[in-house]
């Protein structure tokens, strides 16, 4: 993975004392609370409900053993001992006190990590497929380019204060899994008809309060042109994008009210400026940083193990976890590994800081010392030998990270929420937790299959729920907390947006509605379908009879 | 003691700003109009503001862009002697000054009014002055201008700013350097960080 040099390192040396400073002058009253609140989104800092809340930037997800022993012994010195890991690849304390931040940072710039534009209206953290670099499908590494676009967008003068926050992803796979259709700015690599890599962009996709898929803006630009056309979009965007109404600030609505085309036509107009300007990115430059993601040392190992495939056959509960948990990987003899951060009845994403060293452990120990986090709010281990995986799998069940339930209906998207989220309408944890219990029946649940279960606790939707097969909404109706229910979303290349089945339910009522959904589901599959493919086939009108009917039946026993 | 900063230092401030006078209408709100502006066509000056404008007779002014297109003619004695700057606020589009006046290094000052810190629009108003239009002298902030944009509105082109009255100019001055090694280009720095350096 990236490794600093000194001019990465005094960048974050120099942001840590920038941050003391601020935060001296604002306790010393030098700032308003308006002044400053600016400053500190900048540096990921919010004021939440029962203390602050602190991002920390984990760069497309990537983190070495190093990093994360370091953010577990934060958690424990200034938090309360876990972390959350977040859809945007990061990991947020709870609990840290404002006067503590800047010594948080000055900890984490020791291991090359930061907070820097983790919030507020500026250009946020990239991410990217959590395969990256060993995804059997995957045609171009996009992390040496997340990593350029990264240092480009870190204070970038121009973009310091847009309209409102931008989001930027990258995949290089033929099978999305980095969402990038739902971001500002999605990029897709591929390899174009003179096999020279090539990026299809897509502009103005954002779920929030107005979810919209992105539109392509260009079928085929060069990478060397990445840095200069992202500064011709965003600054199309930063001149003409809202300010005057935070719902309607995003560059999806700047995108809609003038039209792909409209839009296109601008962007080429500033782009004709910018082209070939310094930011040009050289190959020089990018196989420097290439460099710090070559392919790792791997042993040449056989396709098959063959212990390994013993203990699949003789332990049910092994094969479970490698039929949910292991991924295929492109070296021979490798598996990816995903630690779920979702056990049953627990907060989705969150991991305790003994948790943290163990994972940490097993990466140096296992897998070349790094790991990922997935947007998906778990933690991977990259490569991982065929005949590790058991003794990987012991260990992190012995430490409550090894449900396998990745890719099933329990390894629910889920925000902080109303728990401790000032923005949010509606408590969004505990209803994961008693929908994960609802269905702790591991046979039941590997029976319905593959399914992504995505909870927010408002229309800002950081919890993904208008792409989810099944997606839950927090609502506020006269000061109580309801939930809206919609199905049919789905993240990837052929990504959609869910519709909403009805009217809302109370929080009891969640297990039981989506017991009915996966009732009406299991009733009508075919054999080959998925959950979403039912919903597709069948469109809501089933779903929808069958939940209500339900609740009208128990209406009418009152 | 002035709140002016002029590249490193605190200046004095010769020049004299002229301001539209205030009429009661409340103007819609238009923040991020230039799009909405383009679609409605409506004007958010009227002509009545720019005829009442009082332009003092001598010294060096600081005229609204407004006023200086309207009123262009009767000005250009006083733009020859080096007398006239010319400034506009966020919102308003520099595409309508170069229409009339395509030699803006015919102005020796030219400023952008930012009414709250977080209209990030200045950033790109500073570097199309700078790098598109060529703008060679002074380029100043003004208005809700702290010491937590100067590196930013520097890395954009401004070489002056107006440090906003209740605050310290001198202590802002630090925040010029906040950072020593730019990773992008920009308008002071034109060159990424790559191509400065030799990065292993």
């Amino acid at each position: 993975m990236y490794k600093y040099d000194e001019i990465d390192q005094q960048l974050v040396d120099e942001r840590v004392a920038q941050y003391r400073d601020q935060t001296r002058r604002f306790l010393a009253g030098e700032l308003s609370e308006e002044e400053f609140r600016p400053l500190r989104l900048q540096n990921g800092l919010y004021i939440q409900r029962h203390a602050p809340m602190l991002r920390i930037a984990v760069p497309y997800g990537m983190l070495s053993s190093k990093q994360l022993h370091k953010l577990a012994d934060i958690a424990e010195r200034y938090d309360r001992s876990y972390g959350h890991f977040s859809t945007r690849q990061n990991m947020q304390l709870n609990w840290p006190k404002l006067e503590q931040i800047p010594d948080i940072l000055a900890e984490l710039a020791t291991v090359e990590m930061h907070a820097i534009q983790t919030s507020g209206n500026c250009i946020r953290n990239i991410t990217t497929d959590q395969f990256a670099g060993i995804a059997p499908d995957e045609v171009v590494d996009p992390r040496a380019m997340a990593e350029v676009i990264r240092q480009w967008s870190t204070f970038h003068p121009e973009f310091a204060l847009l309209p409102r926050k931008f989001k930027i992803a990258v995949s290089g796979t033929k099978q999305d899994r980095a969402v990038v259709q739902m971001h500002d700015i999605g990029m897709e690599f591929y390899l174009d008809g003179a096999n020279k890599v090539a990026i299809k962009v897509w502009v103005g996709g954002g779920l929030g309060r107005t979810p919209i898929l992105g539109s392509v803006i260009n079928e085929h630009l060069e990478w060397q042109h990445a840095l200069t056309y992202c500064e011709a979009i965003v600054r199309v965007y930063n001149l003409h994008g809202r300010r005057d109404n935070s719902y309607k600030a995003r560059i999806k609505i700047l995108v809609k009210a003038l039209g792909i085309d409209e839009f296109r036509k601008q962007v080429d107009a500033e782009w004709s400026h910018l082209k070939n300007t310094p930011n040009t990115i050289t190959e020089d430059e990018l196989a420097r940083v290439a460099q710090h993601f070559a392919a790792m040392p791997y042993e040449n190992l056989p396709v098959n193990h063959s212990d390994f495939e013993a203990e699949v056959t003789n332990n049910t509960a092994f094969a479970a976890w490698v039929k949910r948990c292991v991924h295929a990987h492109k070296q021979s003899g490798y598996r990816a590994v995903t630690l779920s951060l979702k056990p049953h009845g627990k907060a989705p994403g969150d991991a305790s800081s003994d948790q943290m060293h163990v994972v940490a452990d097993l990466a140096t120990q296992y897998s070349f010392g790094e790991l990922r986090v997935s947007h998906e709010q778990n933690l991977i281990l990259a490569d991982v030998q065929l005949g590790d995986l058991f003794a990987v799998w012991q260990k992190a069940r012995a430490h409550g990270l090894a449900t396998p339930n990745i890719g099933l209906l329990t390894d629910i998207i889920c925000c902080p929420g109303g728990d401790f989220c000032s923005l949010a309408n509606a408590k969004s944890i505990p209803i994961a937790e008693a929908i994960q219990m609802q269905f702790d029946n591991l046979d039941y649940l590997h029976d319905i299959g593959e399914l992504e279960l995505n909870i927010s606790g408002c229309m800002n939707a950081c919890g993904h729920h208008h792409v989810g097969h099944i997606g839950i909404l927090g609502v506020d109706k006269d000061g109580s907390e309801w939930y809206q229910v919609s199905i049919g979303g789905k993240q990837g290349n052929d990504a959609s947006l869910s519709s909403v089945i009805g009217p809302s339910f109370a929080a009891e009522e969640m297990p039981g509605v989506v017991q009915r959904l996966i009732d009406v589901y299991i009733d009508q599959r075919t054999p080959e379908e998925l959950f979403i493919d039912t919903v597709r086939r069948l469109g809501l009108a089933p779903f929808k009879a069958h939940v209500y009917a339900a609740k009208e039946t128990e209406a009418s026993h009152v | 003691m002035s709140n002016l900063i002029y590249q490193n230092a605190i200046a004095t401030d010769d020049w004299t700003l002229v301001e539209l006078p205030k009429v009661e209408k409340v103007v819609r709100m238009q923040a991020g109009k230039v799009v909405q502006f383009h679609l409605t066509g409506e004007n958010t000056i009227s002509a009545d503001q720019i005829s009442n404008t009082v332009i003092p007779p001598n010294g060096l002014v600081l005229l609204p862009m407004s006023v200086y297109i309207a009123r262009k003619a009767s000005l250009e004695n006083r733009v020859a002697k080096q007398e006239v700057g010319i400034w506009l606020a966020t919102h308003e589009r520099l595409e309508t000054l170069i229409e009339v006046e395509p030699d803006l290094n015919r102005f020796p000052l030219i400023a952008v009014f930012v009414e709250r810190f977080a209209d990030g629009r200045i950033f790109s108003l500073g570097n199309l002055l700078r790098t598109r239009y060529g703008y060679n002298n002074t380029l100043r902030a003004f208005g809700d201008v702290l010491r937590d944009q100067l590196y930013f509105l520097k890395r954009s082109g401004f070489d002056s700013y107006l440090i906003r009255a209740d605050r310290n100019a001198q202590e802002a001055l630090t925040s010029l350097n906040d950072f020593t090694h730019p990773y992008q280009g920009a308008v002071d720095e034109k060159l990424p960080v790559w191509r400065r350096v030799s990065r292993k």
